[in-house]
């Protein structure tokens, strides 16, 4: 099937306005009569739901947390871009357009990107209105740095703290609203199955983790707003409970899979030290500013001590093999070549998983203070975790996964091929093509929850009867009763094994077969090895206690079960592109000086996976990428 | 880095099987513990164990494990978050403890925060305090530009100090009433601070104190255990803050 995004045409600067223009209005007297559900109250989520009850729908909101403002969008830390061009240094909403559709590898849509640009600026009014606390200079205006290589300091921060500062600012808003009463909240509910009528989307599953009770709710509307997946490679800086579940059981009721094969690995993460441990701690890249990365040169050298090692026995090796960008090159390069250095035995610390992060040069020409001012939370964060002192000796540092360009596909008005089902933020696939610039992801989630969904769902309400399906529908109790059934399957195994121990071993896969360098050898091993590890966990996992309490290991078990099946879609994907683009790395598709090399005439498309049954093959869906803005051109930080 | 070095403890921790269980304690013994292990982790591997020999595993609340979700929420050896300086539960590392220490563990206890199981609380409580006004009333869309308002960069790190709290509970933990004072007043004074907070500064500290109360928080006798405990270091003055902005509105 070839998709249609439904963009509108015409020229790219009047899009969204026109579009607005054209979407029919529900009436305000009849907007108390839709229910709508939004699954996830992140940025994203409870933007969304506080902007919906607010114009007057009834709003049931769910997260699996205790308290909205848990979402994984608080430990954000870097900032949000906008394109304000408050600094004068010729940013422009095309700019960041440009920018956004560069960075992204030309994977993404450009009638979506414009409107994420253009959005922006609302955006920091919008959060500052909230009180929001955004860094200021003296005489009160908001100041900007620039982040992840623009050339225009465009990204607005709250200290290391822009997340949390913007979700706060969400969370107040929706509390604003269940006050009102247009937002019901249900906390500590995980969704566990989507609900379709008849071809459309009309409510969820979820289970209540307190009690362990099922509930069906029915809606008119049905939004995701679950975050992100990249806990498929055990590793990775998400929360403990961010999980492709949500998306996942869309997924297999029928909502197309985009681009899983786009994810991101971020540079400068804290190491992992040991096998107990999943969760890595980020580290802004800022860090890279006045670092330089190198490891011993020769395998004799790596117990010693950094200091005992001569400077010519080191091996700066972005500055040899980037000498324009050197410590500064692309997230993916530099990660790439941390694992190249790794496995070529040459690592660092634990396991030899990790490389050198020097300030000793920037200390002797700037001095300690001056590293302290720019990055002293950093340096105490660093200390916090390895007890070791950053301005006396290296820190170690290694890639680890953060961010999924993937998710699941939407039309331009964020509803999936599913009539009824909505999806935003990192959840669904739209603007990020296949690669994330930073401090784009906060503010594409506000964009889709406060000035993106508001419009575009009406759209679709005002062709539905409010309230035409009930929970007490045939399609509810066989929901119910299939999850029912997979709880009572996972407790009756009583294996030998424990979901964590099969979460790591998938992630190993993951990590190794389908992460920074894929090829068409590791990727149809790992096609092999994932449905023998879904075998053993369906035959030998242990999970104890029963449905009706609060049990974490059947929580994790769910979310491993849909990882274990999420993954093999996600290496298949990497298979079929047959390119180098963005985040995903197929070493057979290289220049000679290791860039990627992608393959437009027969790639510039976004594929979206329908699923047919574990056992049987997904079928891929294409939607073309047209590109009469921004011309494509090859990317080169050399 | 010294890898081989592993530890062995003693683990005395609040077992409860729900809100109406008694609930005791039952000790346990954490092996093959490094000094990099979190303390979490080093919980996970325990719960690991358990989970091995057919046991119910301890059950706890935590998620991001980075100190910003505000979800762990455990009393180490009688102090909230263990106690040592601006770190929660899962930012602590074995490190700080040596070979055959006896550590306990226990929940939040606080009148406002109901047991639910083992170490987890229901402290649905403090969104309760937001829901009554913390927030300014302003709509999506509609507002002015972001600059039209200026505010000095002293004011806005004021605000920011007060606004670093993660709504973790641990200043309740801690206070011998389980006040929910330096939660309350972080958010009074951030936006009593900002000039967008202010036109409802009045109605707003009065209707998040009366929420405070209605939930069954303890009043406040100054023990400052509170600013001890928190994570965050949110300072006292915020107290302060919201009691005059108290006086205040009784007299607007
Ligand atoms: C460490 C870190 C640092 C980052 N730094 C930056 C940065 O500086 N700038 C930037 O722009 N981006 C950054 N990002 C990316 C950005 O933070 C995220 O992409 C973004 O916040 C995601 O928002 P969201 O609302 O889509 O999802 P989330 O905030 O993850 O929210 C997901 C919501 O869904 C709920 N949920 C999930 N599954 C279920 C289920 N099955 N049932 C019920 N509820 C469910 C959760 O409870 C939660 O409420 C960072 C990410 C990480 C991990
Ligand atoms: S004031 Fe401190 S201790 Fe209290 S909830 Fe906020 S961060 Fe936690
Ligand atoms: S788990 Fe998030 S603060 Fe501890």
């Amino acid at each position: 099937m070839i998709l249609d995004g439904k963009c509108p045409t015409g020229p790219i600067e009047k899009s969204w306005d026109k579009h607005c223009f054209d979407l029919k209005l529900v009436n305000p007297s009849n907007k108390r009569k839709y229910n709508i559900i939004m699954v996830g109250t992140g940025l994203a989520g409870g933007a969304a739901a506080a902007s919906l009850g607010e114009l007057g729908y009834n709003v049931q909101a769910f997260c699996y947390q205790d308290s909205p403002r848990r979402a994984h969008s608080i430990a954000a830390q870097g900032g949000i871009n906008a394109a304000k061009n408050y600094p004068s240094d010729g940013d422009s909403i095309l700019r960041l357009m440009y920018d956004t559709i560069k960075g992204g590898d030309f994977r993404a849509r450009e009638a979506d990107v414009w409107r994420l640009s253009q959005v922006s600026n609302n955006i920091i009014d919008q959060c500052v209105a909230q009180g929001v606390p955004f860094a200021r200079d003296y005489a009160g205006y908001l100041d900007n740095r620039s982040f992840g290589g623009a050339q225009v300091s465009r990204t607005f921060y709250s200290r290391g703290l822009t997340g949390q500062q913007l979700l706060l600012g969400a969370y107040s808003a929706l509390s604003r609203q269940i006050k009102a009463g247009t937002v019901q909240m249900y906390t500590r509910r995980e969704m566990l199955d989507l609900v379709v009528v008849d071809g459309v989307a009309r409510g969820i599953t979820v289970r209540n983790l307190i009690t362990g009770e099922i509930e069906s709710h029915a809606a008119d509307a049905v939004c995701l707003a679950t975050g992100g997946y990249v806990n498929v490679f055990y590793l990775s800086t998400n929360a403990k409970g961010c999980s492709v579940t949500a998306n996942w059981k869309a997924a297999k009721k029928g909502a197309f899979f985009a681009n899983p094969c786009y994810t991101q690995i971020h540079p400068t993460c804290i190491p992992q030290a040991g096998e107990y441990q999943s969760k890595l701690t980020l580290m802004s890249e800022s860090l890279r500013n006045d670092g330089r990365i190198w490891v011993p040169k020769k395998k004799e050298d790596i117990g010693k001590l950094p200091a005992q090692i001569a400077e010519a026995d080191r091996d700066y090796y972005l500055e040899r093999k980037y000498p324009s960008y050197g410590n500064l090159a692309p997230r993916d390069i530099a990660s790439r070549s941390a694992k190249e250095a790794c496995d070529a035995g040459l690592g660092v610390g634990p396991g030899g998983r990790g490389v050198y992060l020097d300030f000793a040069d920037s200390i002797k020409r700037l001095s300690e203070d001056t590293i302290r001012e720019r990055y002293g939370n950093l340096f105490e964060m660093y200390e916090k975790i390895t007890d070791e002192n950053g301005y006396k000796r290296p820190m170690r540092i290694y890639p680890a996964p953060h961010y999924c360009m993937g998710g699941l596909w939407v039309d331009y008005n964020l509803m999936s091929n599913i009539p009824g089902l909505f999806v935003l933020g990192e959840a669904n696939f739209s603007v990020h093509g296949a690669n994330r610039l930073g401090a784009s992801a906060l503010m594409q989630g506000l964009s889709d929850g406060y000035f993106v969904i508001p419009y575009t769902i009406g759209g679709y309400l005002v062709t539905v009867k409010p309230g035409a399906v009930k929970a007490d529908h045939a399609e509810f109790k066989k929901s119910v009763e299939d999850v029912n059934a997979s709880t009572k399957k996972l407790l009756s195994i009583k294996g030998k094994r424990t979901v964590t121990e099969f979460h790591r071993e998938l992630g190993k896969v993951m990590w190794n077969d389908v992460g920074m360098a894929r090829s068409k050898e590791s990727l149809t091993d790992a096609i092999k090895k994932i449905p023998k590890i879904r075998e053993e966990f369906w035959n030998n996992v242990k999970v104890g206690g029963t449905g009706a309490e609060l049990n974490q290991q059947l929580e994790n078990a769910g979310r491993v079960a849909d990882f274990l099946e999420f993954g093999e879609l996600l290496a298949r994907d990497a298979l079929h592109r047959e390119e180098s683009c963005g985040g995903h790395f197929r070493v057979e598709h290289q220049l000679p000086d290791g860039e990627a090399m992608r393959n437009d005439a027969d790639f510039s498309y976004v594929g979206a996976w329908e699923f047919k049954g574990n056992d049987k093959e997904p079928e891929l869906h294409k939607e073309p990428l047209k590109f009469e803005t921004i011309h494509l051109a090859v990317r080169s930080y050399k | 880095m010294s890898d081989h070095k592993t530890m062995t403890l003693t683990l005395i921790v609040w077992r409860q099987k729900g809100p109406s269980d008694p609930g005791k304690f039952e000790t346990y013994a954490a092996k093959n513990i490094t000094e990099h292990h979190s303390f979490l982790e080093m919980l996970d591997c325990v719960n690991e164990d358990m989970i091995l020999e057919g046991k119910e595993p301890i059950v706890f609340d935590h998620d991001c494990r980075e100190g910003i979700c505000g979800m762990c929420s455990q009393v180490v050896n009688g102090l909230p978050h263990g106690g040592q300086d601006r770190t929660t539960v899962c930012q602590l590392h074995m490190r700080k403890f040596k070979d055959g220490d006896t550590i306990y563990i226990e929940p939040w206890r606080a009148r406002a925060f109901p047991i639910i199981k083992d170490l987890v609380v229901d402290r649905a409580a403090l969104d309760t305090i937001i829901q009554a006004g913390g927030y300014t009333s302003c709509h999506t869309g509609g507002v002015p530009d972001a600059n039209s308002i200026l505010i000095p960069k002293p004011i806005a790190e004021e605000a920011t100090d007060a606004a670093e709290c993660i709504g973790c509970g641990a200043c309740v933990a801690g206070c011998p009433n389980g006040a929910a004072m330096l939660f309350t007043g972080a958010k009074v004074s951030q936006l009593a601070i900002l000039p967008q907070g202010k036109a409802e500064a009045a109605a707003r500290v009065t209707a998040m104190t009366t929420a405070m109360t209605e939930c069954g928080f303890g009043n406040c006798t100054n023990h400052y255990e509170c600013q001890a405990s928190c994570p965050k270091g949110i300072n006292v003055k915020f107290i302060a803050r919201m009691n005059r902005e108290f006086l205040k509105a009784q007299f607007a």
